[in-house]
C-alpha cells in the first residue's frame, strides 16, 4: 500500500483465531468509537448536547414497560428475518430477498383472513393462514434458487427485483381491499371478530413474536450445526466444488435451503400481519430484509449471537427513532446513525483477521 | 391516443438517472467491487447538489444568481458527497477487506438516511424561513435546454429539448465505453476485474485501480440524483421520491451486460417501462391495475437476468472477481 520502493512500513499478517474474549473486545472498542462518531455528528448537525443525546437513546428503547416490550417484540421479528436468510448465506447464495419474501407471506396472511375471515372456525382460518404464508414466502425464495441452481443466475439480483415484483403485489392488492374505497389502505382487519388474529399469549399481546423467535432460534442452531443438513449447507458455502466432489447434489441443497429460507421469512411475514398489524402495506416490513442480512452477517451467521446483532440494531433504531420525535428531527437520523454504526462494525472485523505488523527496528531498511 | 412525441422525452428524462447510476456501476464492477450502496450514493449526490444550491439561493435570495455559479456550486458538491462515499466505500472492502455486499447495504441504509433526514431538516437546521426546499431558480439553470429546440417541431421535442445533464449522461456513457474497451487503462481495469492476481503479478497497482474505478463510479451515479432533483423534478427535494432507481441502476447493468453503450438503449428502455403504466388506459375503477404495471420493468429485468444466464456466453459474464475482495497475501 505504500508506494516507495524501499520496504514498506508495516505489512499485514493473517491472526490465528482468536480468543472470543478479545475478537469481542475488538467489537466493543469498534462500537464505543462510533457511538463517539455518531455523538460528534449529531452535535454538528443538530447543535444537541451528546450526553442528553444518548440519555434519550436509552429512554427510547427502554423508557416504559410498554416501549420495553415494544423493543423485544421488533427484535423478534427482525431476528426471525435474519435466521431465515442465515442458512442461504452460510452456502454463499445471497439472498437479498428477505424483504420480499416477508411481504408475500403478509400478503398470503392478509388474503386468508379478508376471504376466510368469520367463515370457517377460527383454529382452522389460523391454521391455513401459517401455512399459505409459509408456502407463499416458499415459493418466492424457491424461484430465484431454481434459477440458480439451473442456470447459474447471479441470485444477489434476482431476489432484488423479487422483492419490487412482491410490492407491486402488495401494492395492487392494498387497492383491490382498500377500505374505504379510494383510502389506498386496507385498515385493520375483521376489527370487529377478530378471526384470523393470532392468540395472545399468557394475557400479552407482545409475548407470541418472542416465544417464535426463541423456539427458531433453537431449531436454527441445532439445524446448522448438528444436522446432515446443516452440514451439506456449510460444505456448499465453502467450496461448490469439493462439495460437488464428494457427491453432494449443490442444485438440490440451493433448493432445499432457499424454500426453508422463504418459507421462515414467510413466517415472518405471518407474525407481522396476524400478531402485531393486522392490517397489510407495501412498507409493513420497512426494510427489515435488508438489516437482517447485516444482522446475520455481523452474527457471523451464528444464531446465538444473533439475538446480540439484532438487539443492537433495534436498540439504535428505537432509540434514534426517539431522538428524532423528541429533538424534532426527522426520522431517518436513525439510518444514519446506524450506517455510521455498521461501517464501524464492518471494519472492525479486519482487526480480528488480520494484524498490522511493523517495519523492523534492525531491519534492511536503506 | 398514444402521443410518441410526447412519451419519447419523458422516457429519456426517465432514463438519464438510470443511465448515469448504470455508467458509474459498470465502472466500479469491471474493477471487481460489486457496489451495492449506489441507491445510497445516488441519494448522496442529490441531496448534497441541494445542500449547495440551497444556501446559495438564500445568500442571494434578493438579488440575481450567476448562472456559472448556480450550476457549478450544486455540481462540486454533489460531486465532492459522492466522493466520499466512494472513498468510504472503498477504505471499507479494498483496503479492510470487508464483505462487499454488506458494506453496500449499510452504505445504502446510510445515503438514503443522509438525504431524507436533511430533506427533511434542511430548513429546520439552517432556520431559513422558506416553507419548503423548491430550488425553482437553480432548476432553471440545470433544465435550460438550447435555445432553438422550441422551432424545429417534432425533431426538437425528442432530441433538443434536455438539460445539460442529459446530455452530459450520454457523453459519459460514450466515453467510458471508450476507456473500457478501447484504452490500456482500460485494459488494466478488466484485468483487475477478471484476476486481481494476474494483474498484481503483470506490476498494475490493484488497489489504486480499485480506488480510482470505485469513486469516479460513485460521482458519476451521484450524478444522476442530481439530475433527479435538479431537473426532473425542478428543483423539488421530497423524500423518498427518487425510491428505487438506484437498483434498477444496478439491474441494468447486467441488462446492459456489462457495455455502457447497451447501457444507453437499456436505459431509454426502462425510462420507458417505468413510466409506461401511465400510458396504458384503465379507467377510474380499475385503479389497481396500474400497480401490476408498475412491476413490470422488474419482471423484464428478471427476464434478461436469466436469459443471459442460460445462454452462458463468455461475453456477457460479469467480471470473473466480481463481489471478491483481494488479498494478495492469500493468492
Amino acid at each position: 500500500m505504500k508506494k516507495s520502493k524501499a520496504e514498506p512500513l508495516f505489512h499485514i499478517v493473517k491472526r490465528d483465531v482468536l480468543p472470543w474474549y478479545k475478537s469481542w473486545g475488538i467489537r466493543l472498542a469498534a462500537i464505543a468509537a462510533a457511538l463517539i462518531v455518531c455523538a460528534i455528528v449529531t452535535t454538528i448537525t443538530t447543535g444537541l448536547n451528546p450526553i442528553k443525546v444518548y440519555i434519550s437513546f436509552i429512554q427510547g428503547a427502554f423508557g416504559s414497560g410498554r416501549k420495553v416490550w415494544i423493543t423485544f417484540q421488533n427484535m423478534s421479528v427482525l431476528l426471525i428475518i435474519s435466521l431465515a436468510l442465515t442458512p442461504a448465506f452460510k452456502m454463499r447464495f445471497w439472498n437479498i430477498g428477505g424483504e420480499g419474501q416477508v411481504l408475500v407471506g403478509a400478503l398470503a396472511t392478509a388474503a386468508c383472513m379478508i376471504v376466510l375471515g368469520d367463515k370457517i372456525p377460527n383454529i382452522l382460518l389460523i391454521l391455513i393462514m401459517t401455512v399459505s404464508a409459509l408456502a407463499a414466502g416458499a415459493i418466492w425464495g424457491l424461484i430465484p434458487a431454481i434459477f440458480k441452481a439451473k442456470w447459474n443466475t447471479n441470485e444477489t439480483l434476482s431476489t432484488l427485483m423479487m422483492n419490487y415484483i412482491a410490492t407491486q403485489l402488495v401494492a395492487f392488492f392494498t387497492i383491490v381491499w382498500e377500505v374505504p374505497k379510494g383510502s389506498f389502505t386496507v385498515g385493520i382487519i375483521n376489527q370487529n371478530t377478530n378471526a384470523g388474529w393470532l392468540p395472545q399469549l399468557f394475557g400479552s399481546k407482545y409475548l407470541l413474536p418472542i416465544v417464535v423467535a426463541a423456539i427458531v432460534t433453537a431449531a436454527m442452531y441445532v439445524y446448522l450445526k448438528y444436522s446432515k443438513h446443516g452440514y451439506e449447507i456449510a460444505v456448499v458455502g465453502e467450496s461448490e466444488k469439493t462439495a460437488k466432489y464428494v457427491g453432494m447434489k449443490t442444485g438440490k441443497i440451493i433448493i432445499r435451503t432457499m424454500i426453508l429460507s422463504g418459507a421462515l421469512c414467510g413466517l415472518a411475514g405471518l407474525i407481522l400481519v396476524g400478531g402485531i398489524n393486522h392490517t397489510i402495506t407495501t412498507t409493513i416490513n420497512s426494510g427489515q430484509g435488508f438489516t437482517a442480512v447485516m444482522v446475520s452477517w455481523l452474527a457471523k451467521f451464528n444464531p446465538i449471537t444473533m439475538i446480540f446483532t439484532s438487539f443492537l440494531i433495534i436498540f439504535l433504531e428505537r432509540g434514534a427513532g426517539e431522538i428524532s420525535t423528541n429533538f424534532g428531527l426527522n426520522q431517518s437520523f436513525a439510518d444514519i446513525l446506524t450506517g455510521i454504526i455498521l461501517f464501524f462494525i464492518i471494519g472492525c472485523e479486519f482487526f480480528i483477521s488480520y494484524r498490522i505488523v511493523g517495519r523492523k527496528k534492525s531491519g534492511n531498511a536503506k | 391516443m398514444f402521443d410518441i412525441v410526447a412519451f419519447i422525452p419523458r422516457a429519456i428524462g426517465q432514463s438519464v438517472p438510470l443511465l448515469l447510476g448504470c455508467s458509474g456501476e459498470i465502472l466500479t464492477e469491471k474493477s471487481g467491487n460489486l457496489n451495492l450502496g449506489i441507491p445510497g450514493v445516488m441519494y448522496v449526490g442529490g441531496i448534497s447538489g441541494v445542500i449547495g444550491s440551497f444556501f446559495y439561493e438564500q445568500k442571494c435570495a434578493g438579488g440575481n444568481m450567476n448562472p456559472f455559479l448556480a450550476i457549478m456550486i450544486p455540481l462540486l458538491c454533489s460531486l465532492l458527497g459522492s466522493l466520499l462515499m466512494g472513498l468510504i466505500y472503498c477504505f471499507l472492502t479494498v483496503t479492510l477487506r470487508a464483505n462487499q455486499n454488506v458494506t453496500g447495504l449499510a452504505m445504502t441504509t446510510f445515503g438514503v438516511g443522509i438525504g431524507n433526514f436533511f430533506g427533511g431538516s434542511l430548513i429546520k437546521l439552517s432556520g431559513a424561513d422558506v416553507p419548503s426546499i423548491a430550488l425553482s431558480r437553480t432548476s432553471a439553470f440545470f433544465a435550460r435546454s438550447l435555445p432553438f429546440a422550441t422551432n424545429l417541431g417534432w425533431f426538437g421535442k425528442i432530441f433538443l429539448n434536455y438539460g445539460f445533464l442529459c446530455y452530459l449522461a450520454f457523453i459519459i456513457a460514450i466515453i467510458s465505453a471508450l476507456i473500457i474497451f478501447k484504452t490500456r487503462v482500460g485494459l488494466h481495469l478488466r484485468a483487475v476485474g477478471e484476476s486481481p492476481s494476474t494483474a498484481d503479478s503483470a506490476g498494475i497497482n490493484v488497489t489504486k485501480y480499485k480506488y480510482i474505478a470505485t469513486c469516479v463510479g460513485c460521482m458519476i451515479a451521484g450524478l444522476g440524483g442530481l439530475y433527479y432533483v435538479m431537473d426532473y423534478a425542478s428543483g423539488v427535494w421530497s423524500n423518498d421520491a427518487f425510491g428505487d432507481r438506484g437498483w434498477l441502476a444496478i439491474a441494468l447493468v447486467i441488462f446492459s451486460i456489462w457495455n455502457p453503450l447497451i447501457g444507453i438503449f437499456a436505459s431509454i428502455l426502462f425510462g420507458g417501462l417505468y413510466i409506461v403504466y401511465l400510458y396504458i388506459p384503465t379507467g377510474m375503477d380499475y385503479m389497481e391495475f396500474k400497480e401490476l404495471y408498475k412491476m413490470i420493468p422488474y419482471v423484464v429485468t428478471l427476464f434478461v437476468l436469466v436469459l443471459t444466464s442460460m445462454r452462458n456466453k463468455k461475453e456477457t459474464q460479469p467480471p470473473a472477481s466480481l463481489g471478491l475482495s483481494y488479498f494478495r497475501e492469500e493468492r
